[in-house]
């Protein structure tokens, strides 16, 4: 008999409705930008999705004015049992169109409907809901009361939906109004959120969504009424906001790239090892700032964890993002996936070996095969830089104290993977690893519940728990 | 045989070196492996894939009744619903084989006749095991002397949980040994473990690599008298099982989940698990299994659904 193929199982499209352009949402009603209009693409497809507004400075002016009166007439005066009300609202909203958001952060993004619908939507709902719960209790949160007032907040193409949740959920449970960025790339759910702020009769100009490349980022970061900005995306990016802020009121809280060392000990459950690695690295097409992109496995299983690893790769979907049974999806942008084809090319010139799993990539859109290089070490630029695509660098390690030095010989900080079946190995190595984030015997695994944030370059501040409140209260500060 | 025999004379050499090799075989992680076999169940199964995928299942079935109450006139029914699981559709194919009780093996052998189903038999005093190694013997030699193609014995769960595993992988020897038959050939013997009596990962994956060294054809997870019986993800670690032993050794060894499998969705889920962690190559009744009764009428309503596009119910489908 044949091989079992599985036909093709694609997710509909008609249940979300693209519109052919949008406008900014200020004040809480979409109006024309001032700017020059902007495409967004499907990435699996080069076909242009919508036509959307570009917010010049003095559209960036509206909308912080929208929000301060917002924030200086009804927010930061409402209870928060009732901010509450509005938060749960959003969060209910949120899961009974979850569908709709799936399909379109899936074809916003290029990322795999499987990954839209199990993992990003369910966990943006989750946030809403945890921090509802807190807006009523801020009394115990160890920051006070009191807002900080209109926030900037731009934030990157990833996790386009679930960014926007991460910063606007807890800013708003604590009384503050948003003026929100999304990428240029990505912009489509961060509208419907808009819409979804209507619906729940969110009152005018406690969000504000203003769409735009990076002068749009940079008019609102920089405007003189914004209070507090908070930033995911680039280290590049990262420092030129602190160094716009520097010296003014503004408080900042930044989260910015990683180059995560995923460790694997000889004693690793070496079947769930090879599942973390692949999610570690393949998750999201690599797109996650927290990747474990630096796999550094114990030379005395390396050879094994290899192999399984390469089998493993081997069976990873690649293609369409809205086949509900596609792993694997395709890279968000052409500069993007340009960056990733510069990168693999030095890694390849530096003469590590490159394998790419065997699949068949789609003629248009923006493709890369999941790919790992072997015989890496520590001086090569794949194994320092932030490559933010499908591809693993694996290094070897001998001993426990040579494995925490090269996955801490990093200017990044934000995440770490321990592997092994010994449990007080995972203590006494995740208390050496600096990264905001040690995961143990698991990895990008996330939950409102949890702060999640970098040391040294990989940012500062934290996001998520009872920690990420501190950047929306006055009483946060460090 | 012999060649595996060899391959393992020295982690069969002793109790301590037996130990030491299912001890030193990489652990499982609970929730990690729980993790990934939820996911191979989400994967969505459509069209001409499931038409594909319900045909291989029904041809996967071993139709099994093991009841106190079995009559020769029970098993006959079986045995003829096993040759012509849909009689209104002559393109539906046939089962893989009857599981029956040792005594009535001569009675399914009669109603099958050259039909290519198997008769198989439990064995071994099925499902506690909990009986003398000579009584499991006589109860091997007497299946395969009523002309059972497949043995399914029970492995000693007491023996195996207080750590005695070369007595666990003595009595698998025994047991293979008595499989064979006047003409040189031998019943297929598949292991059973009681998965939900051994209830950890670690443990069944201990228990697969010993009872593939032991030579069994097959390991199956459970007798379906105790619950939990399969699950998906104890399935995933037998088939991981499979998959390593082939790759250090070339031989294959077959899966068979049983009890508890009731649905075509249950069943197409472990086909997924089968095809994307074990391989292709486990595919096909001669390497995987199900062992089930409830299962195939469903598997057939599901099959009628697809071809004709109506849901006829369960009055159009035999009883047995």
């Amino acid at each position: 008999m044949s091989v079992f193929e599985y036909a093709p199982a694609p997710e509909s499209r008609a249940v979300v409705d693209v519109k052919p352009s949008y406008g900014l949402f200020i004040g809480g009603e979409f109006v024309d930008g001032h700017g020059t209009p902007f495409k967004t693409v499907n990435p699996a497809t080069e076909e242009v999705l919508s036509e959307v507004a570009e917010a010049d400075a003095a559209d960036v002016e509206a909308a912080v004015k929208a929000a301060r009166r917002a924030h200086d007439r009804t927010w930061s005066r409402m209870p928060g049992a009732e901010r509450a009300k509005y938060l749960y609202r959003i969060a209910r909203i949120i899961q009974e169109r979850s569908r709709e958001l799936a399909v379109l952060e899936s074809l916003d993004n290029g990322k795999p409907i499987r990954e839209a619908r199990d993992v990003d939507v369910p966990i943006v709902a989750a946030h809403f809901f945890y921090y509802a719960g807190w807006a009523d209790k801020l009394e115990w949160s160890g920051y006070g009361t009191t807002p900080i007032g209109v926030a900037g907040q731009v934030i990157p193409w990833n996790f386009p939906l679930l960014m926007l949740a991460w910063k606007v959920a807890p800013a708003l449970a604590c009384g503050n109004t948003v003026v929100l960025k999304p990428a240029e790339t990505t912009p489509l759910t961060a509208l419907l959120f808009a819409e979804i702020c209507q619906q729940a009769d969110l009152p005018a100009g406690v969000v504000n969504i203003v769409t735009g490349a990076g002068a749009t980022g940079q008019a609102l970061v920089a405007h003189p009424d914004v209070d507090k900005v908070a930033f995911t995306g680039s280290t590049e990016v990262g420092k030129a906001i602190a160094r716009t802020v520097a010296g003014t009121s503004k408080k900042v809280t930044l989260e910015l790239g990683g180059k995560a060392a995923n460790i694997v000990f000889d004693d690793a459950p070496l079947d769930e090892a090879v599942e973390g690695i692949v999610d570690g690295i393949f998750f999201n097409q690599g797109h996650v700032c927290c990747a474990g992109s630096r796999l550094l496995v114990q030379e005395s299983v390396a050879e094994e964890v290899l192999a399984r690893l390469k089998r493993r790769m081997a069976t990873l979907r690649v293609g369409d993002p809205l086949d509900k049974n596609t792993d694997v999806g395709a890279i968000n942008s052409a500069e993007q996936l340009a960056r990733i084809r510069e990168l693999s090319a030095i890694g390849e010139q530096e003469g590590a070996g490159r394998w790419s799993a065997p699949c068949e990539l789609p003629d248009r859109g923006f493709w890369f095969p999941p790919t790992l290089f072997t015989g890496v070490s520590q001086a090569h630029r794949i194994a320092r830089e932030e490559i933010f695509g499908p591809v693993l660098s694996v290094l070897t390690f001998r001993t426990p104290s040579e494995a925490v030095e090269k996955a801490n010989n990093t200017p990044y900080g934000l995440s770490a993977g321990v592997w092994t079946e010994k449990g007080s190995r995972i203590l006494h190595v995740a208390s050496q690893l600096k990264a905001g984030v040690v995961w143990a015997n698991t990895f990008n695994k996330f939950d409102p519940t949890s702060p999640f944030g970098g040391y040294k370059e990989s940012g500062q501040g934290r996001e998520g728990g009872r920690h990420g409140l501190a950047a929306y209260l006055k009483g946060g500060d460090l | 045989m012999p060649t595996l025999a060899t391959d393992f004379s020295d982690v069969t050499r002793s109790e301590a070196s037996l130990r030491r090799f299912l001890h030193g075989l990489p652990g499982v992680d609970q929730v990690g492996a729980e993790a990934r076999a939820a996911m191979l169940g989400t994967r969505s199964i459509k069209t001409t894939a499931k038409a594909q995928a319900l045909d291989l299942a029904i041809r996967m079935v071993d139709l099994t009744t093991l009841e106190g109450a079995d009559t020769h006139g029970k098993v006959r029914a079986l045995a003829s619903k096993a040759q012509r699981p849909d009689p209104a559709d002559p393109t539906c194919p046939q089962v893989a084989a009857v599981c029956v009780y040792p005594d009535m093996v001569a009675t399914a052998k009669e109603t099958l006749g050259a039909s290519g189903v198997h008769v198989a038999a439990v064995a071994t005093a099925f499902p506690s095991g909990r009986a003398a190694l000579d009584v499991k013997l006589a109860d091997t030699r007497d299946a395969v002397e009523a002309g059972a193609d497949e043995i399914d014995m029970v492995i000693d769960r007491g023996a195996f949980l207080s750590g005695r595993y070369l007595q666990v992988f003595e009595e698998i020897v025994a047991v293979r040994e008595a499989c064979a038959k006047p003409d040189g050939g031998s019943a297929h013997l598949k292991v059973i473990f009681e998965t939900g009596e051994l209830q950890t990962y670690d443990n069944v994956r201990r228990a697969s690599w010993l009872a593939m060294m032991a030579g069994g054809h097959f390991i199956k997870t459970s007798t379906g008298k105790v619950q939990p019986a399969a699950t998906l993800p104890v399935t995933m670690v037998m088939l991981e099982a499979v998959r390593d032993f082939r790759e250090a050794t070339g031989h294959m060894v077959g899966v068979k989940p049983a009890g508890g499998i009731r649905t075509s969705k249950d069943a197409i889920k472990y086909l997924v698990v089968v095809n994307e962690v074990a391989g292709a190559d486990w595919l096909v009744p001669e390497w995987f299994r199900f062992g089930a009764s409830t299962l195939l009428n469903e598997l057939l309503m599901q099959r009628t659904k697809l071809t004709t596009g109506r849901y006829s119910g369960p009055d159009y489908f035999t009883l047995d």
